[in-house]
């Protein structure tokens, strides 16, 4: 098969990884404001403590492998979103030192630490939100320069999907914390989690008809025959998708206000399936559209590939690493199962 | 903007993201290799002490690794979004370069890390030391790629230039180009100094003030011995990697000795070169005003030779030369903390003969005054290598100036200010933190080995759940024995 085929799978499931591992992580930053009491927010905190450092690392990968196998998308993406991306970077930092500030900060310093944490993941999860739709919306290239202006970003489109995707990671958060807590801070998720299924409906269904409405190519990629027809599942499973969301969800309230079968307890995580479900979707649907440009609307997988040289010789290591850090994330992530109880650890 | 242009601004918040980040990888590199040998130690001999000054610095290791990952991941796409046509020249290798970093060593490091950190209940005490082992090895694991990277830039080989971006042709040359052992061996050493001084000034510290607990002369005791070892073997390895400057960059060590010279075909004058202790290099006049320099000193050390040559700044157009005025002090900065330490690692030795080491008021004042020599030592040693190899970014092959990427002054400085006040507010607190966490010093540990309801929801729920609060070190913190468990 071909290197620059490979090379886009591989990051598209980097960024893959990295948008529902930090995803759910970031979300975890915008649920914040909605629970005020310190034991809930440890917990919430804690439960993720463990993993976030592991989640951000996909991120790193994502921008690595890009380097590595097309350094000309590298470069022209990077220079184009320079400051959305430069805003993401300190919002990532001042919630990434939080994890360890906040448990370590005293008196009136914790409250800081909580509103750097739910400050910088606003910001980054927005950022990321805008670094897409600038991207989806195409980058103006003149050769191999970026030629568009610092601020082409700051439209209605890009800022569209900043919103979208702090919709998406508010899913995320609040179904990764169905999962993993108990009690009324779970109750209160399932709430959160139904209406942020609705809105992230919404907000796809608005991406879905602006990019064909802007974007030509994008209206043949998906309304010409027969792509049509190979195509329709994507729209169909979402819809698949956000209903099994919803009746999950439906399960375990009915269930936390005692309707259900009391026989049995109702599974927890179908609710988080079904979001990495809906928001892989979402995530497919967009690279369908732009398909085969890794620098929309000109630039090619093949033009922006790296020499043979550089491709072959990190996917052998990628080949060969990436099943084992599979399997270790798998194992920590094994170790720390479990639901999180509130004011745990803090006797 | 401010008189600035883009490249400078450019620079300025490489440098300065830079001289924060590698100042946290300096401290991790260390700590993680000290936690693997105290758990070690505590697994072999069951000794209290051992147990004690792990989870004394633990947390601390945790601090300096979270601002590590937030700092790396900003280089990690700074070189994207401010250096973009140094990404599109030799993105080729060290793309791949820094994603095996990311693939043998990042992954690694962050996997067993939460398990490091939190799972001293979770798993049994053989797994645990398993995973700070991990953490250790992908600490030195990434040294390695991104030095192998940092190194190519510095001599570059194995590649061709074709269509105006190198084309990699033979990865071993890349990987092992000639500067690369020695920069290798040279920094992971100042790594294990840097944390030596650190942990050996927080036991002169807590000596000084009257804590004679056995884990605070066990700490002190360690980072000496380290240090006694240690040091002078990293004079050795900058003697050899200085050689091997002077053989593969000669501009650079030219300008670290201040050494001018004679133009090209004048032949120099007999009598060898001498060593200047200190001066002024002057780059308009060619010369280094107010020498004070020692005869031969220069040729001994560098060719081990009476009367060896080298070249000087003069051969050298003055397109191509690197300014000397900063890294002829920057590198006699690292030299001179490098001195120190020896000096400091032998007279632990000579006080341990006498048997004063915990006492010597003098000693300890010193070794506290010591705490950041190391990491000033490793800044001062990036400034002379980084410094010395301009104008180029690509030794030999790319200009700095031609590798940046088409922003508007103003957007940089921007950014530039953004990073700045960020940097200044988040890392500034978190040594805050940091410190506050070595003053409370190392105290009893009653975090035993897992015990057999190791795998039970209960002893999740009955141990701190960070190992910050583990160490508490606020006025609010509980006492030794509100911190018991079993």
């Amino acid at each position: 098969m071909d290197l620059a085929i490979v090379w886009a799978l591989i990051i598209f499931f980097a960024v893959y990884m990295y948008v529902v591992a930090d995803g759910f992580d970031l979300g975890i930053g915008l649920l914040f404001p909605f629970f005020t009491s310190r034991e809930e927010r440890d917990a919430m905190m804690n439960t993720v403590a463990p993993v976030w450092d592991g989640n951000e690392t996909w991120l790193v990968l994502g921008g690595a492998g890009l380097l590595a196998a097309f350094p000309l998308a590298y470069s022209i993406i990077l220079t184009a979103l320079f400051l959305p991306l430069s805003l993401m970077l300190l919002g990532l930092i001042f919630r990434g030192v939080a994890f360890e500030f906040r448990f370590k900060a005293v008196g009136w310093e914790r409250p800081v630490w909580d509103a750097a944490f739910i400050g910088g993941s606003v910001l980054a999860a927005f950022c990321q939100g805008v670094v897409l739709g600038a991207y989806l919306d195409g980058i103006k290239v003149a050769g191999t320069v970026y030629v568009g202006g610092a601020f082409d970003w700051f439209a209605p489109f890009p800022l569209f999907c900043g919103l979208g995707v702090l919709i998406a990671y508010t899913l995320l958060g609040s179904a990764w914390l169905i999962m993993k807590t108990t009690g009324p801070l779970q109750q209160r998720m399932l709430g959160i989690a139904h209406i942020a299924a609705l809105a992230l409906a919404a907000a796809l269904a608005v991406v879905s008809a602006w990019t064909p409405m802007r974007q030509p190519q994008v209206a043949a990629r998906w309304f010409s025959l027969p792509n049509l027809l190979w195509l329709a599942p994507v729209p169909l499973l979402v819809a698949a998708c956000l209903w099994w969301l919803l009746h999950e969800l439906d399960t375990l309230v009915r269930s936390h206000a005692g309707a259900g079968p009391p026989a049995r307890r109702p599974r927890q995580y179908p609710v988080f399936l079904a979001a990495l479900g809906l928001v892989f979707l979402a995530y497919c649907g967009m690279a369908i559209s732009i398909w085969p440009n890794i620098v929309p609307p000109t630039v090619s997988i093949w033009t922006a590939a790296a020499p043979p040289q550089s491709q072959r010789f990190t996917l052998v290591g990628t080949l060969l690493i990436l099943p084992f850090i599979l399997g270790y994330t798998a194992w920590s992530y094994h170790v720390f199962r479990g639901k999180v109880e509130l004011g745990e650890g803090y006797h | 903007m401010f008189g600035f242009t883009a490249l400078e601004l450019a620079r300025m918040q490489f440098a300065f993201t830079m001289a924060f980040h590698i100042l946290f990888p300096a401290i991790t590199i260390g700590l993680a290799s000290y936690l693997a040998v105290l758990e070690l130690c505590w697994l072999r001999s069951r000794r209290q002490v051992y147990l004690d000054l792990y989870h004394h610095w633990l947390p601390i290791f945790a601090v300096c690794f979270g601002m590590g990952v937030v700092s790396g991941l900003v280089m990690a796409y700074q070189f994207g979004t401010n250096w973009s046509q140094f990404s599109q020249f030799a993105g080729s290798v060290t793309g791949p370069l820094l994603a095996y970093e990311v693939l043998t060593a990042f992954f690694l490091e962050a996997g067993f890390l939460g398990v490091m950190l939190f799972g001293w209940r979770k798993v049994g005490p053989g797994l645990h030391f398993l995973a700070t082992c991990m953490v250790a090895a992908g600490t030195l694991i990434s040294a390695t790629w991104i030095l192998a990277s940092n190194s190519w830039m510095q001599t570059p080989r194995g590649v061709a230039i074709s269509a105006g971006r190198v084309v990699p042709q033979d990865w071993l040359a890349i990987i092992f180009n000639p500067s690369f052992p020695y920069r290798l061996a040279h920094m992971s050493v100042a790594a294990f100094l840097s944390t030596a001084l650190m942990v050996g000034a927080a036991g002169a510290w807590h000596l000084l003030r009257g804590h004679q607990s056995p884990a605070v002369r066990t700490m002190l005791s360690m980072a000496m011995w380290l240090l006694a070892i240690v040091a002078p073997i990293q004079a050795l390895i900058g003697d050899l990697h200085g050689s091997n400057t002077m053989r593969y960059q000669p501009a650079k060590l030219a300008a670290i000795e201040g050494h001018w010279g004679e133009a090209p075909g004048v032949p120099a004058p007999p009598g060898g070169v001498p060593l200047i202790l200190f001066g002024l290099p002057d780059m308009a006049q060619e010369s280094t005003r107010y020498a004070v320099a020692v005869p031969h000193l220069g040729s001994l050390i560098l060719t081990h030779t009476w009367d060896g040559q080298f070249p000087g700044l003069k051969q050298f157009p003055p397109r191509d030369r690197p300014p000397s005025p900063i890294v002829f002090w920057s590198f006699r900065v690292m030299v001179g903390l490098g001195l120190a330490m020896v000096a400091l690692g032998w007279w632990s030795l000579l006080l341990r003969r006498s048997g004063a080491l915990y006492r010597q008021r003098a000693f300890l004042r010193c070794a506290l005054w010591m705490a950041p020599a190391g990491l000033l030592a490793v800044l001062a040693g990036w400034i002379t290598t980084e410094v010395g190899r301009q104008p180029w970014v690509v030794h030999g092959m790319l200009r700095t100036a031609d590798a940046v990427a088409p922003h508007a002054a103003g957007a940089l400085a921007f950014t530039l200010c953004l990073f700045v006040a960020g940097y200044l507010f988040v890392f500034g607190v978190g040594i805050a933190y940091v410190l506050r966490l070595i003053l409370v010093g190392p105290r009893p540990s009653t975090m035993g080995p897992a015990g057999p309801q190791r795998n039970g929801q209960a002893d999740w729920q009955a141990r701190p759940a960070r190992p910050l609060s583990a160490a508490p070190a606020a006025p609010s913190a509980p006492s030794p024995a509100e911190h018991r468990e079993d």
